[in-house]
């Protein structure tokens, strides 16, 4: 990319813009509207659908001077193309003029609207895109009257064609844009949606199993033009224009992608507000326009009829319903009681508010508060973390991004996005992982080790770096001798700028530590930390790990124990019970506030119910350490109350001043007390900057129905060193090797289809949703004696469960990974045991 | 004085086709001249100043194609473009089967030129037993150490692959052609950039035609002066005109650029069947403006700048002759067909605009339409005009809007008629 | 199980080495046509399996057989009679040619005679416009043409395949 800036003339406006970009971004950038329909901002031009038509001139030069030919009156000579051109496909040039207002132009837009009316189905009162259509709009603009396209004669097609079971495919919408197609293969690198046969004949098909099967598809049906491609979530659903909107933030990563979460009155659901659909709202600094599909479909679990209603008290050994007030005068009373002896367990799944809240509450009371986590490395991440004024958008050539022991394209899929699109801009990538994950393709450097050195891989690329080399233990000390580690060392150190992503596969909580220690060091001394586009980036498994760490809450290194010593235990918003069910969970006094009845819960005094994200308001800090809010979108069920509030109305009771109403407040109180927060308000989260490319306007033909932002980009805070902070590298120590006694060693990995508590509601995903099994390479499947599809027995200490084999050769050698979340009581890497219990032999 | 044939040379040298023959007729001696005795660059020049130009439909200058390749990125590769699809053109087929070692060795001076270590041959799908052949006779050149490493001691090494397509003109597009090459839908890329500079692989690419190619040993071997002495000035050499439709010895001539439609058609193809009388023209196959067959145009000599004079284009030479029995309607029908058919479906106006005419001509022909028909029809043809995104696209209505405006009776007489006939 | 892979392993590597080593997604073509020799036709089996040769996505295979002519996903006559009824060749009675041989053989165009011996479809310009009427025969194993045919040189032909057993 140049620098060089172009200046032309488009309907008589000058425009200048970076040499390199089309027309129609050019007029854009004017705030004049080209029509499109293939073109799409954030992908390539192809030229296919002709509707962008423009009329364009170029100055004339004089082929022996070189010289631009002027008129008499001294302005530039222009020969205009007798032909249109199209202006997705033509680069702006110096002097060119371009008109998008004459008559031909006009003629040449009717005549290809006219073309693709032809075989349009004339549906519009029934099609899900009726009233945000592109082709309805521009139709209504530039179109021909009438039709003289022979009824009879138009081609009929299947109308409710499922490429999969959550996007279905309306044949006869179908404009053959390719931008869905485009989309699968350029954006995302997963072609599972092709054109076949051609002429008029030319068809969305796929032959994936299952169907359209990527983990983005749901985006396509925001950038289709017309109604062809649809959700099966919201199909038939509602009509654009009863929905209300409000502004949201994804629960289900660390990525924090912004939403737009559409609602609607709905008799049948008794007249309750419903949530019709998901959307992905414009924050080109975290998600640019696009979400997941576990954004889009996992939000289900916020409307489940399971969903606790009443605070619940044991008597006589059930748990019966309450009302709030004896229910939090009741925990009230215990916690005063307990004192000193409350220990607090909570989670990242929890707002700054509700964390702030619950912390204060419990140094009030003298108590002990812990994060529930199996990840730790916040603190680093406060000192190095990405830094503020940083987007990743903006590395490319020259710059690196390192990527360890976290698979993106599951934990974290729209950072795998924005990785692999710096990867495609020229950043050095490198992967380091011990198993081959979807970011490598994209990767320079590809760095195998085994579980458990991921710490001391990085140490030793930092040795490599130095004539100074730490001693490292035995199993990593010569690993800076290595080519590979030298070479992507070198790179790292010579980028530009340098991200680091860490995540947690094979990592347990000590060992995460030592490896965001380890990436500090790294950043430190190759002095990428403290300016933009620099840092620590943690792969959270939950959306505001980030936000607890910053607000003071810690995991406990030895949670047992201090769970056995608590007289009282307030368990918020995370369910260890459920996780592992040899954790003896048997204080005098157990409540328990979520959602749901958690198996913790089932074993609680007290219940609390507590609102989803969606009915309530709030803000969290993402993996970029972005804070960012979120609106209320619908109703909140009369019964149950967001979190901050019980702890408020808990800390009123017992005399301990907490905000209980607003959620604005309580961030005030935050950014007074927390340096990193100060002069973060409501306010200044809900800022929102014009951004580019322009989207979700009138002319939504332009970039598709994600919504523009205008409820707030967030704002990111700065790190310990942009404080003014000193960071020290300090050397971390590494645990030794999980001894694994002649078994293997069971490794947790994260699926992005989980069967956790919150994504099973989402009954669309039931199909793609991970099972109990467990992945193991042939050979050391051979040599445990394991067959594909076996059901194995499997031991870990205390614990046990039953997994189905799945023989996999990317899996290491001396290891079996296990998805967590999937009924599987394994948090953290450990020795395993395997015994065949049942084969299946039919086959 | 009897012209000795220069690229149906098989039609006077019995078994050219078998290496050995092809040999003792000087056969690879230009090619081992280039690769041994001339720079790349003075192979192209040589090109050039012959004045050849593609074959293949567009007529574009050969020499100054290869100059173009981008020399700052490789490898490079060149692609024959043995699709011969266009409906009426049938030289290439009759080249490779009984001159097939000279389109070779035209393609292998191709590479020389342009310093490609490899070339493929794309055939057309349905030319399953001419690629077998092909396969053949490249080992022989394999085994005859003149495909290989290290030619003739030199530096340039050459292997020559044949690859068959399924079944699509479009691939003929000679950027569909490389799409197709690829393993994906032969559907036709954006230009710029030109396969010259981002061709088959992402790499610098000539595609140029099977005759085209066969030229090339010639000119080598005799130079562009003698080359010039055929065919006109600013076309010159010699074309081989296929010749079909309502003569009655259709087949192919090989004529010197320039000479006129009525020698073709009366002399070689010895005139019109049953003493009817000739009616239309269409030049370059199917996709051809028709020519009203009056003594003017008979008279026009068949090359690049003088066909356009009667509204239509030379292309790839492809001569059907209509004669006064043919009702334009019934051959627009049929030329609509064809194109509708082949629409690779990319862009909206081909996609479209070819669906659309075909349910318009089929009502015409069935007599189930008014003047009024004729007139969208014509409307259609117009509006696609200027916005596809390749050529199919445009060739699609060179027969229909001429038809319309040039043989409106045979319309008028039909939309009166009201019912199907022929 | 990869039936193609295990029974034709030489040419796959043959067709592989005519391409690039990092461009094997261009032997999907040839590698369809080895398929259709295999299994007659290309089945969702077959899609699968050159997937797996070429590690290209098995809908950038698929979507091929729609787009290309003479590539067929479902079953068809052993003999795909295909004749050329383009404008060259119908100038010259290519549509009656195909006419009467339908006539003869009891089928629609696009139709297979109840024995599963013939397809006839009616196909455009085959590059032999100057000895039409021609049709070129379709078999698993490849294509063959033949040209300046009449009805009972065609029938004559087809009498030969009916005779092997
Ligand atoms: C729709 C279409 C079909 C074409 N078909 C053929 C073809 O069958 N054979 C061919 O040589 N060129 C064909 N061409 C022309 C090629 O695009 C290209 O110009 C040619 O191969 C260049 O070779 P030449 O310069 O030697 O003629 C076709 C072009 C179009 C637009
Ligand atoms: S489905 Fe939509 S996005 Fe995809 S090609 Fe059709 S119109 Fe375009
Ligand atoms: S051709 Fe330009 S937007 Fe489609």
């Amino acid at each position: 990319m140049t620098n060089k800036m172009i200046t032309l003339t488009i309907d008589g406006i000058q425009v200048t813009v970076p040499e390199g970009t089309n027309i129609v971004d050019a007029a854009k950038k004017a705030g004049i509207d080209i029509p499109v329909f293939c073109y799409h901002p954030k992908m390539k031009p192809v030229g296919m659908c002709r509707m962008c038509l423009v009329e364009v001139g170029r100055p004339v030069v004089d082929r022996n001077t070189g010289e631009f030919v002027r008129n008499e009156d001294g302005s530039l000579k222009i020969q205009f193309n007798p032909k249109l051109e199209t202006g997705c496909t033509t680069l702006v040039s110096e002097g060119m003029v371009v008109i998008n207002t004459s008559d031909k132009v006009k003629r040449g837009r009717k005549d290809i609207l006219e073309f693709l009316l032809t075989s349009h189905p004339l549906d519009c009162p029934i099609c899900d895109k009726g009233g945000e259509c592109p082709l309805q709009n521009l139709t209504m603009a530039h179109g021909p009257g009438t039709s003289r396209f022979l009824f009879d004669e138009k081609k009929h097609l299947l109308k409710h064609y499922p490429l999969g079971e959550l996007i279905y495919l309306d044949q006869e919408r179908c404009i053959q844009c390719g931008r869905c197609i485009r989309f699968q293969e350029e954006l995302v690198d997963d072609p599972v949606i092709g054109f076949s046969q051609r002429g008029r004949s030319l068809q969305i098909v796929t032959f994936s199993e299952p169907g359209f099967d990527s983990i983005f598809s749901g985006n396509t049906t925001d950038i289709c033009p017309v109604g062809a491609l649809t959700t099966a979530d919201f199909r038939f659903g509602a009509r654009p224009w009863e929905l209300n909107a409000a502004a949201s933030i994804c629960q289900q990563c660390a990525v924090g992608c912004n939403l737009t979460l559409n609602v609607r009155r709905e008799a049948a659901a008794g007249g309750k507000v419903v949530i019709k659909r998901v959307m992905p709202r414009q924050n080109e600094w975290v998600n640019e326009i696009w979400i997941c599909d576990k954004g889009r479909f996992g939000y289900h679990y916020t409307e489940a009829p399971e969903r606790l209603t009443q605070p619940l008290i044991r008597k006589e050994g059930e748990l019966v319903p309450v009302s709030w007030e004896e229910a939090l005068g009741f925990v009230a009373e215990r916690f005063r009681q307990a004192g000193k002896g409350l220990l607090t367990l909570a989670s990242g799944r929890l707002s700054n508010e509700d964390l702030f809240n619950l912390r204060k509450l419990s140094e009030g009371l003298g108590g002990k508060i812990a994060l529930y986590t199996q990840m730790s490395g916040g603190e680093q991440v406060m000192q190095v973390g990405l830094a503020k004024e940083s987007n990743l958008a903006e590395l490319g050539q020259g710059d690196a991004i390192l990527v360890i022991a976290s698979d993106l394209h599951q934990e974290a899929p729209i950072w795998w996005l924005r990785v692999k699109q710096a990867a495609e801009r020229g950043a050095t990538l490198i992967v380091a992982h011990p198993r081959p994950t979807r970011l490598e393709k994209f990767a320079k450097h590809v760095l195998r080790y085994r579980y458990g050195d991921e710490a001391g891989l990085l140490l030793a690329m930092l040795n490599s770096l130095s004539a100074k080399r730490p001693a490292l233990p035995e199993r990593v000390s010569t690993l800076w001798r290595d080519d590979q580690v030298q070479a992507a060392a070198k790179a790292f150190a010579e980028a530009q700028n340098a991200v680091i992503f860490f995540g947690n596969e094979g990592v347990g909580l000590q060992a995460s530590q030592a490896l965001a220690q380890a990436c500090l060091n790294l950043l430190l001394a190759t002095n990428h930390a403290g300016r933009p586009n620099n840092g620590l980036i943690p792969v959270w498994q939950r959306p505001n790990d980030q936000g607890a760490w910053e607000l003071g809450w810690r995991p406990l290194p030895n949670l047992d124990e201090a769970i056995s010593q608590a007289n009282a235990i307030y368990v918020v918003a995370c369910d260890p019970a459920g996780d592992n069910p040899t954790l003896p969970l048997t204080p005098d006094f157990l409540v328990v506030q979520d959602l749901f009845l958690t198996a913790t819960a089932k074993l609680a005094h007290v219940v609390l119910p507590a609102l989803p994200f969606t009915e309530r308001e709030g803000s969290l800090v993402n993996g970029e350490r972005r804070v960012q809010r979120y609106y209320p979108a619908v109703p909140p069920r009369p019964s149950a109350r967001a979190d901050f509030t019980i702890t408020g109305q808990l800390g009123k009771l017992l005399g301990i001043d907490l905000e209980d109403r607003l959620a604005s407040k309580v961030m005030l109180r935050i950014a007074a007390e927390v340096p990193a927060f100060s002069g973060i308000t409501y306010t200044a989260l809900a800022y929102a900057p014009e951004q580019w490319p322009i989207i979700g306007r009138e002319d939504l033909y332009y970039g598709g129905t994600t919504y523009e932002n205008k409820q707030g980009i967030g704002v990111q805070l700065p790190n310990a060193l942009q404080q003014g902070e000193q960071v020290t590298l300090t050397w971390p120590s590494l645990a030794q090797a999980t001894e694994i006694n002649g078994g293997l060693l069971a490794v947790p990995v994260t699926k992005l289809y989980d069967s956790g508590s919150t994504l099973v509601h989402s009954k669309l995903l039931d199909q793609r949703r991970v099972a109990a099994v467990l992945w193991i390479h042939p050979d050391e499947a051979a040599a445990h004696a394991v067959q594909e599809g076996d059901l194995v027995h499997l031991q870990f200490g205390e614990a046990s469960a039953m997994a189905t084999a799945i023989l996999d050769k990317t899996v290491p050698q001396g290891v079996i990974l296990l998805p967590r979340s999937a009924g599987i009581p394994l948090l953290e890497p450990c020795a395993a045991q395997l015994k065949v219990v049942e084969r299946s032999y039919e086959r | 004085m009897k012209r000795p044939y220069l690229l149906l040379r098989h039609r006077e040298i019995p078994d050219l086709n078998d290496l050995t023959v092809y040999r003792q007729h000087g056969g690879f001696e230009a090619f081992r001249k280039a690769v041994t005795s001339m720079r790349p660059q003075e192979v192209i020049e040589v090109v050039k100043a012959s004045g050849l130009r593609g074959r293949g439909g567009a007529g574009f200058p050969t020499g100054l194609k290869w100059s173009f390749i981008d020399n700052k990125n490789w490898p490079h590769y060149v692609v024959a473009n043995a699709d011969e699809s266009e409906p009426g053109t049938f030289k290439d087929r009759e080249i490779m089967e009984g001159n097939p070692f000279q389109f070779l060795e035209g393609l292998m001076i191709a590479a020389y030129a342009v310093q490609a270590n490899v070339a493929y041959i794309y055939l057309r799908g349905e030319f399953w037993q001419l690629a077998h052949q092909l396969d053949r006779r490249i080992q022989q050149l394999h085994n005859a150490g003149l495909l290989g490493d290290r030619l003739f001691g030199t530096d340039f090494s050459l292997r020559i692959y044949t690859h068959l397509g399924a079944g699509a003109y479009i691939c003929g597009e000679e950027t569909a052609l490389l799409e197709s090459l690829e393993g994906k839908l032969g559907q036709p890329r954006l230009r710029p950039p030109f396969p010259p500079s981002v061709g088959l692989f992402g790499k610098p690419t000539i595609v140029n035609n099977v005759e085209t190619l066969a030229n090339v040993p010639l000119i080598i071997e005799h130079g562009a002066e003698w080359y010039r002495s055929f065919g006109t000035e600013k076309s010159p050499g010699v074309k081989i005109f296929c010749l079909s439709g309502r003569v009655n010895r259709p087949g192919n001539y090989e004529l010197p650029l320039g000479t006129p439609f009525r020698e073709l058609i009366f002399e070689h193809g010895k005139g019109i069947p049953d003493g009817k009388k000739i009616k239309a023209i269409m030049a370059a196959g199917a996709s051809s403006a028709l020519i009203v067959a009056d003594d003017r145009a008979l008279d026009t000599p068949m090359d690049y700048e003088s066909v356009p004079t009667l509204g239509a284009q030379l292309g790839s030479a492809s001569i059907i002759v209509i004669d006064e029995t043919v009702s334009v309607d019934w051959l627009i029908r049929k030329t609509v067909h064809f194109f509708q058919h082949e629409s690779c479906g990319k862009c909206t106006p081909c996609r479209e605009g070819t669906y659309w005419m075909k349910h318009i001509v089929d009502r015409i022909y069935r007599g189930e339409a008014s003047q009024n028909d004729v007139e969208l029809l014509y409307d259609v043809a117009s509006q696609m005009r200027g916005k596809c995104l390749c050529a199919l696209g445009e060739f699609s209505i060179e027969a229909v809007l001429s038809a319309i405006e040039r043989f409106p009776q045979d319309f008028a007489a039909r939309v009166a008629q009201k019912e199907p006939a022929l | 199980m990869n039936r193609l892979q295990e029974k034709y392993p030489t040419e796959i590597e043959n067709t592989l080495a005519k391409y690039p080593p990092d461009q094997k997604r261009a032997a999907v073509m040839p590698l369809l046509y080895l398929a259709q020799r295999e299994y007659g036709y290309i089945s969702k089996q077959a899609l699968q399996e050159i997937s797996e040769i070429l590690d290209v996505p098995v809908t950038e295979i698929g979507q091929l057989v729609g787009f290309y002519t003479l590539y067929h996903d479902q079953p068809g006559g052993k003999y795909r009679i295909q004749v050329c009824t383009d404008l060259p060749c119908a100038l010259r009675g290519a549509e009656e040619f195909l006419e009467q041989l339908c006539e003869n053989l009891g089928i629609r165009v696009g139709e297979t005679t109840p024995d599963g011996l013939i397809t006839i479809e009616a196909v455009m310009c085959l590059a032999g416009c100057d000895r039409a009427p021609l049709f070129q025969v379709q078999t698993a194993e490849g294509l063959t043409y033949h040209e300046n045919q009449s009805v009972e040189s065609a029938m004559k032909l087809i009498r030969t395949w009916q005779s092997i057993p």
